[in-house]
């Protein structure tokens, strides 16, 4: 049991060492041979040691294990036959490990075994001594006895007769000898008388002769009855039993004979001899006093065979084991002297015997019977290391195996990404390339249809070309969002920086929009907070694609109601969101429900983190959050998941219906992204959309004094100032609306009050508290009680204070106004047609008062002026080398009345712009030799700046250059080449836009309106 | 009204003559020896500018054979000043587009190609391609404008 408890010790332990040496390989790898071999004697020695040093090794070696592993990634092959050697060595060394374990724990048993053999042999060995030396001893009492009674009486107490008796009953004490008898000495001087006393002769051993004459004799004269039959015969005549007799009575010790046949029984036996002498001799007396002082000789017989055969029947386990014993008194030639005799190779156990006689020398032999049983213990210990071992390096093989299948997986994973990342920028490039392909025709077509609606043509054919113009701008637009969409995909779309106004833009997408509504009667306004900066610095181009889109998509979907647009700072209506909880559905622009716009920025991540630095107003960021609300047919649920994935569309049949590609909304998601914003909506099915959308830009107006300044000279500029200090009232029951018609008005520098109803308008003129110049009557209110409207307008004409109260009607569309417009009392108010903006409403202003006739003022729609009629007139420089270009140029703005001069290079061109001059425009080539035309621009912008800041400060006076107190000529690019010529670029030195060679005469119209309308 | 023969043939020859100009004009378009820029210049022609297209021909004409012998001499020189050979020959593109010479632009373009490369046997096989297409250009255009003259000798009006 507590063998097997150690063997289990030792496995544990084992096994504890080998998960070390797993641990530390698996760890270690990287370390290198040096490394492993460490481990490797480590393993031998304690395995607490190998613990501490293993992780002295780990972290000492942590960095280095990272680098080494980066460096392996690269070196995949390398590692892998790593992994491989170390496999082997990994197998190889527990192939010797279990072997060893195996050979230990048999060595263990064998010791075992022949421990015990030993141990019972031993045992064996001793009992058998122990039983001879009682019997010995037994025989050596007897010498005394014969010695006493025989000898130490005259005349001898003991005959035959009484020997064989005592001898007989006295056996049991001797159970090993089969019979004892007595010898006399008998010197031959004596053998007469003893013979004659006796009554026989003394005879021979071997022959039962009579014996021949001798020195002496050694006649048996009492024998135990078993042996009776050795009476009279010599003792010296028998070669052992002579050798015998003559050694005992020289030592005085029981001596024994060597194994031989006995003669009645013929089993082995051994006679043991003792001398018995006439004195008592001391024990240091010389062996020939010994001779002189012997009387006779008392000799047993053992029948060694059967004692032991006795003995060993008393033991317990004796078929275990075979006992030989041996006489080894002669070394090279044993006797056996018991048990068969078989020579196997066998495990043995030799032990020694001790029968008392020191000349003799006997051995015991014993042996196993069975053979050693196989040692199954070792055998399934060592296997079942082996199989964990093999497991391990079956798991650490998968691992490696599964590792590396994974970063081969992963390298081509990589490799199909790299691939499928150069497809896609291939595929983006193809699209870009494509769409300035045809980009490039349709220009020509473009052109080409613009000149043909400059010839004669009748109705129908006009009609023809101005269906051809609009699908062939409508290609455009789609190409162009194309080109957007793959710049999107290759990155490559950037934001550019410059100073707008935003109002401006606004305006102007308005104009763009202002047809359309018209046409479907749809109203359309726009609504920007006085909190925003007139002027920001940011990308104007892609803030107004972001809300033409939207605007767009609205105008599509929206056949009544309304599309509305307002602009706030973000902190603005971050403040206002408890606030505005009155915005009821009624209170809209065109009083249909809408969509609740705050709906749309829940999930925006600004108003998440109210209060963050990003509000700081000290900041010069601006946060506008601009939104799109429209009274359309809303988003269907099930889209609202796609409305921002490109070329996605509602549905098929929108497409059919309205056209487009489904990426605009993409597009404007990732511009407000660029915008540092976010985009989202509110959809109702039937009730409409709002968009909205957050941007940060910066202002434009570095301080606050400047602010100011710039906001006054901006609406100086912007419109005339002829209306500033006038005061308007509006009759407006609708808040929102009133509210949008407040701010274009107030635009134009006009005070405005606002009422909901005439009655009430009427009262605050009436009670003169304040002059009223305009009086701007919602058509719905004027519509709805015309006799009171008549009575009002004949009213506001009555009360007359020395300047007229102008009348004018608000209205979406012509189509709209009754026809009854009130004519009574010969007082007909001037219509305004909506979408107001602040140049429309000037001009319309202006008109219908005549203040400021300066003809300047159009109303806002895109004027179907021809471009002869922009152009006639104005002085015009065209800069380019190109002769040929040059001539090509100047003639095309001629044709247009224009009145052109050409310089061929960009030094006369700087010098001809320089202040005060009268071009009203110029046009530049880029690719130019010596200067180009980016650099003249930017000298003469700073010439121009120069200048201008010195007339304003006075240095200069204004008279000499021409009362122009701020110098800045149009400057157009002219390249053939449209993708150098980036917006940005020719923005970033100056230039107000380009135009594409050879001139285009939409395009060139497009960019010549921007300053001559 | 009676028409003497002779006015009657020169009307007739003024008809063949317009024909021919017609027929010849869509040849060179067909054959991409012009593109609509070409057209672009004849519109941009009228009475208060009447050789405007002659004039801006005449010009490229000058300007090109003065390039023509830059550019040769650029390339004829053992280091070859790629940056003055590409500027020659976006001259030369540039007027080619303006007055819609379409076969000497394209031949420009991949002109151009070779100087970004920097390759001076394609270069040199450019610039005789260049001169090739040019003087061909100039041939149609030169007939061209002879058939014109023709017209307007006849007393025709040139048909745009």
């Amino acid at each position: 049991m507590i063998y097997v408890i150690g063997i289990g010790l030792k496995v544990g332990h084992l096994f504890l060492m080998l998960c070390c040496w797993i641990v530390s390989v698996i760890s270690m790898n990287w370390l290198g041979n040096g490394g492993v071999m460490d481990i490797k004697t480590d393993f031998l020695g304690d395995g607490g040691k190998l613990w501490v040093n293993l992780w002295e090794k780990i972290s000492g070696n942590s960095f280095k294990v990272h680098h080494h592993y980066y460096q392996y990634i690269e070196s995949k092959r390398v590692r892998k036959t790593w992994w491989w050697k170390l496999l082997v060595i990994w197998v190889g060394f527990f192939i010797i490990v279990s072997l060893w374990v195996y050979w230990y724990m048999s060595s263990q048993a064998v010791e075992k075994r022949k421990e015990t053999l030993a141990s019972m042999c031993d045992e064996r060995a001793r009992m058998l001594q122990d039983q001879f030396n009682v019997s010995l001893n037994h025989v050596q009492a007897m010498s005394i006895l014969i010695s006493t009674f025989h000898h130490g009486m005259n005349p001898s107490a003991i005959d035959q007769r009484t020997f064989a008796r005592y001898t007989d009953r006295t056996a049991f004490e001797r159970p090993l000898t089969s019979g004892v008898a007595y010898a006399v000495r008998v010197l031959h001087s004596e053998r007469e008388q003893f013979e004659k006393q006796q009554g026989w002769t003394i005879s021979q051993m071997d022959t039962l002769e009579e014996t021949p004459v001798q020195e002496e004799y050694a006649p048996v004269i009492f024998a135990q009855d078993t042996i009776a039959h050795v009476v009279s015969l010599d003792m010296l005549s028998g070669k052992e039993d002579r050798e015998n007799v003559l050694r005992a009575r020289a030592s005085g010790k029981g001596v024994l004979t060597a194994p031989f046949r006995l003669i009645k029984s013929n089993r082995l036996g051994v006679i043991l001899t003792f001398a018995v002498y006439k004195t008592d001799l001391p024990s240091n007396a010389t062996p020939n006093e010994r001779i002189q002082e012997t009387d006779g000789y008392l000799g047993g017989v053992f029948d060694i065979e059967s004692l032991v055969e006795k003995l060993l029947q008393q033991l317990a386990s004796k078929q275990t084991i075979l006992v030989n014993v041996y006489d080894t008194t002669n070394l090279s030639n044993p006797i056996s002297m018991y048990g068969s005799n078989i020579t196997d190779e066998g495990l043995q156990h030799v032990s020694g015997l001790n029968f008392g006689d020191p000349f003799r020398k006997h051995e015991m032999h014993c042996r196993f019977k069975q053979k050693p049983p196989w040692p199954w213990l070792a055998i399934m210990t060592s296997i079942g290391i082996l199989i964990i071992a093999m497991l391990v390096g079956h798991i650490f093989h998968a691992t490696v195996n599964r590792i590396a299948k994974v970063e081969d997986g992963y390298h081509e994973m990589e490799e199909l990404k790299k691939r499928a990342e150069a497809a896609d920028v291939a595929k983006s490039q193809f699209l870009a390339t494509v769409s300035h392909e045809i980009r490039t025709p349709m220009n020509g077509v473009l052109g080409m249809l613009d000149m043909l609606m400059d010839t004669d043509l009748d109705v129908t054919q006009q009609d023809y070309v101005r269906t051809a113009q609009g699908s062939g701008k409508a290609l455009v637009s789609i190409i162009n969002e194309v080109l957007d969409q793959a710049k999107i995909e290759s990155g490559k779309l950037e934001l550019e920086a410059i100073r707008f106004d935003l109002r401006a833009i606004l305006d102007d997408v308005l104009s763009l929009f202002a047809g359309k509504s018209q046409e479907k009667g749809v109203e359309l306004a726009v609504y920007i907070s006085d909190k925003i900066p007139e002027m920001l610095i940011g990308d104007p181009g892609r803030f107004r694609q972001i809300i033409t889109n939207l605007m767009g998509n609205s105008i599509k979907f929206t056949e009544r109601g309304h599309i509305f647009v307002t602009v706030h700072l973000v902190e603005e209506v971050m403040h206002s969101i408890e606030v505005e909880t009155e915005s009821s559905s009624k209170n809209t622009l065109s009083g249909l429900p809408v969509a609740d716009r705050r709906q749309s920025w829940v999930g925006f991540k600004t108003f998440g983190q109210e209060g963050s630095t990003s509000f700081s107003s000290s900041s010069d960021l601006v946060n506008l959050i601009v939104s799109v609300e429209d009274t359309g047919s809303g988003i269907p649920l099930e889209a609202h998941p796609r409305v921002f994935t490109p070329f996605m569309q509602v549905g098929p049949s929108i497409s059919r219906l309205h056209g487009g590609t489904g990426i605009g909304l993409s597009i404007s998601k990732y511009l407000v992204g660029l915008m540092d914003g976010e985009i989202g909506f509110v959809s109702l099915p039937k009730i409409g959309s709002t968009f909205t959308f957050t941007a940060v830009f910066t202002n434009g107006c570095s301080n606050l004094n400047e602010q100011k300044e710039q906001h006054i000279s901006n609406q100086s500029s912007a419109v005339s100032s002829d209306f500033r200090g006038m005061k308007a009232l509006v009759v407006d029951p609708r808040s929102v609306r009133a509210k949008a018609s407040r701010y274009h008005i107030q635009r134009l520098g006009i005070h405005v009050d606002v009422v909901c109803d005439l009655n009430h308008g009427f009262s605050i003129i009436g009670s003169g508290s304040k002059a009223i110049n305009i009086v701007l009557i919602e058509q719905e209110v004027w519509d709805k009680d015309l006799a009171l409207s008549t009575l009002f307008a004949s009213n506001l004409k009555k009360i007359d204070r020395g300047f007229p109260t102008k009348l004018f009607l608000l209205t979406n569309s012509i189509g709209s106004t009754r026809s009854g417009i009130p004519t009574s009392g010969n007082y007909t108010p001037s219509v305004i047609m909506k979408p107001l903006r602040a140049s429309m409403l000037a001009a319309s202003l202006q008109r219908s008062m005549n203040v400021g006739n300066k003809g300047n003022y159009r109303n806002g729609e895109l004027p179907s002026l021809s471009l002869r009629n922009l152009l006639l007139g104005r002085r015009i420089l065209v800069v380019d080398d190109n002769n040929v270009n040059l001539l090509v140029a100047a003639g095309a703005l001629k044709k247009y009345g224009a009145d052109v001069v050409c310089v061929d290079n960009g030094k006369k061109a700087i010098s001809l712009l320089e202040p005060p001059h009268q071009f009203d425009a110029c046009f530049m080539d880029i690719q130019m030799p010596e200067m180009n035309g980016f650099e003249a621009t930017r000298r003469i912008r700073d010439k121009e700046y120069n200048i201008s800041t010195r007339i304003q400060h006075g240095e200069l006076s204004a008279e000499t250059y021409g009362n122009v107190s701020s110098w800045h000529v149009p400057i157009m690019a002219m390249t053939a080449d449209v993708i150098q010529a980036t917006n940005e670029e020719c923005s970033k030195c100056g230039m107000d836009g380009y135009v594409s060679k050879p001139f285009e005469a939409g395009q060139l119209y497009r960019e010549v309106s921007r300053f001559f309308l | 009204r009676h028409r003497s023969r002779r006015e009657q043939a020169q009307i007739m020859e003024v008809g063949q003559l317009q024909r021919k100009f017609v027929d010849y004009t869509a040849s060179l378009f067909c054959e991409g020896f012009l593109d609509a820029q070409f057209t672009q210049l004849q519109q941009l022609q009228d009475e208060s500018n009447p050789d405007f297209v002659v004039e801006v021909v005449s010009l490229f004409f000058e300007d090109t054979e003065k390039l023509l012998n830059d550019l040769t001499r650029a390339l004829d020189q053992q280091i070859v000043d790629f940056k003055k050979v590409d500027a020659h020959v976006h001259q030369l593109k540039g007027s080619s587009s303006s007055i819609g010479a379409q076969r000497v632009r394209n031949a420009c373009i991949a002109f151009r190609n070779f100087c970004e490369e920097q390759n001076t046997d394609a270069c040199s096989k450019c610039l005789q391609q260049v001169k090739q297409e040019y003087s061909l250009a100039k041939n149609k255009l030169d007939t061209l404008f002879r058939l014109e003259q023709q017209i307007a000798e006849a007393g025709g009006a040139v048909p745009m």
